[in-house]
């Protein structure tokens, strides 16, 4: 359960990605690992969007000016979400920041990732790689 | 007793629970208590040597200001 707009005002909805394997990441630009994530999530949307990944990001900022900020240095090429009252935040029980679910193709939740390390990288990658291969 | 409890209910009052989500505010440099490690370091090098017996902050110095 997560409908929420884009930077252009487009709504998204996580219930139509069945059928993907989904990477929901929950950031916001004060968030110091969110930096060293994105160069890696706009790599894994690249790597495996052929193989049906979907990258998802939520920004859990009050401003939009400053997640406007952080993006025009961390640019990224997946779809990124707002959501400043941090209600999808609640809902998704986000217990640090960053937050990260990695969601099968019949749309349950199969991993919870909290932080990023470089070495967290490798362990997902591993994750993704062995749910792309399930149907 | 009443006026423990009344007092306690004030001071709670002041208490909210910031979530993770919510530390934007919080991250802010102006939010530190020393904006500038470097130069908090080095005010507190001056300040221990200054006052040789109190000091105890961590920062190494010999009470002559000289290191």
């Amino acid at each position: 359960m997560l409908r929420l707009l884009d930077v252009q005002g487009r709504q998204h909805d996580l219930a139509d990605l069945r059928g993907k394997v989904v990477y929901l990441d929950f950031w916001a630009s004060w968030c110091g690992p969110c930096r060293q994530s994105f160069p890696w999530m706009n790599q894994l949307q690249q790597r495996h969007a052929k193989d049906g990944l979907v990258v998802l990001a939520v920004n859990l900022d009050a401003e939009a000016k400053d997640a406007a900020a952080f993006l025009a240095r961390y640019p990224a090429s997946f779809s990124v979400l707002y959501d400043a009252t941090g209600a999808s935040a609640k809902t998704w029980g986000v217990k640090a920041m960053p937050s990260s679910y990695l969601i099968d193709r019949q749309g349950a939740i199969r991993s919870r990732h909290i932080g990023f390390r470089p070495s967290s990288a490798v362990e997902l990658d591993a994750q993704i790689a062995a749910l792309l291969q399930t149907p | 007793m009443r006026i423990c409890l009344l007092l306690s209910m004030t001071l709670l009052a002041g208490c909210a629970t910031v979530q993770p989500w919510e530390k934007g505010h919080l991250a802010k440099p102006i939010m530190a208590f020393d904006p500038d490690p470097l130069t908090a370091r080095q005010h507190k090098q001056i300040y221990t040597s200054k006052e040789a017996a109190s000091g105890g902050q961590g920062v190494g110095t010999g009470g002559c200001g000289c290191n």
